[in-house]
């Protein structure tokens, strides 16, 4: 696809664009899975919030 | 459920879990129809082609500002009923409209290249959407390197509100002072100038940021429970290890 004589502009506008967003959403999605797992390994290690141990019968 | 219940961080969450996928779905069909419109557009009569920028430009200065806004809401709620939820809204928000307000600034120059002869004047709006930006910087400096996360958060929802003067700044810069940048023509009395052609992939692409504005920051905001729920599970584990040594 081109467009014109300003398409470097418009495909630098677009990848830099394209490279943020995809920055962004690879942050909230390793960030969300280290914390699952961080969670996951001091649960294993039998540590527990105060709220959790309230919900324990 | 009622609203007040999304104040409990645990509910809150179960929330999430819910709307996000959904809201994933949803913003990536918004993306891929303004995306199509948007190439599809015809080309300005004066700016050619470099029109396409404008569908990534506004929109990201839009999120820039909304982000801002959305954060002095949220440090409300963090100095005024001490909501541990806001502060987490505050936090979670910052990099996000950091990254918005950064495309607006890197596509403006780009747009700017072409159209004005120039990638950058100190002009008021451009001047004023760059101290948005470093202001977000500062913010998250605030939050991040905070060692207690509620002292952190009170600095930072300070300097939120201090900060908030710039917003009405950066909407008002073209009509204040003389400027390089063009004044409004989508946001104005009388109406939108922009022909309906161009305006109306503008307003799906528009729609298709501010969904994924909200998309991030909800998963961030999961993220930040996540990560003070670790901390907390943390502290009691360092706790019943010297209760246990002693």
């Amino acid at each position: 696809m081109s467009f014109g004589p300003h398409t470097d502009f418009i495909v630098a506008a677009y990848a830099v664009t394209a490279f943020v967003v995809a920055g962004l959403i690879a942050w909230v999605v390793l960030d969300y899975a280290a914390q699952r797992r961080i969670i996951g390994d001091l649960e294993e290690r039998g540590v527990t919030r105060r709220a959790q141990r309230k919900d324990e019968p | 459920m009622p609203v007040i219940d999304l104040a409990n961080p645990t509910r809150f969450l179960a929330l999430v879990n819910r709307v996000l996928p959904w809201l994933v779905a949803v913003t990536a069909l918004t993306f891929a129809i303004g995306f199509y419109r948007a190439m599809h557009a015809p080309d300005d009569y004066q700016q050619g082609a470099t029109v396409k920028i404008m569908f990534l430009h506004v929109p990201a200065a839009w999120l820039g500002m909304m982000g801002w806004v959305v954060m002095s809401a949220a440090a409300l709620g963090t100095l005024v009923w001490r909501h541990p939820l806001a502060d987490v809204a505050g936090k979670a928000a910052a990099p996000v409209g950091a990254a918005f307000t950064f495309i607006c600034l890197v596509t403006g120059a780009l747009w700017g290249r072409p159209t004005w002869g120039t990638y950058w004047v100190w002009d008021a709006r451009l001047t004023s959407v760059l101290i948005l930006f470093l202001l977000y910087l500062g913010v998250m400096a605030l939050y991040w390197t905070a060692e207690e996360p509620g002292r952190g958060a009170r600095a930072a929802a300070i300097l939120t509100l201090v900060g908030a003067v710039n917003i009405p700044i950066i909407k008002f810069s073209v009509d204040w002072w003389n400027t390089l940048h063009q004044p409004a023509s989508i946001v104005r009395l009388g109406g939108a100038t922009i022909d309906a052609s161009i305006l109306v992939p503008l307003l799906i692409m528009a729609g298709a940021f501010t969904l994924l504005f909200f998309t991030l920051h909800l998963a961030a905001m999961r993220n930040e429970i996540l990560r003070r729920r670790v901390r907390t599970m943390r502290l009691l584990q360092a706790q019943t290890l010297a209760e246990a040594r002693s």
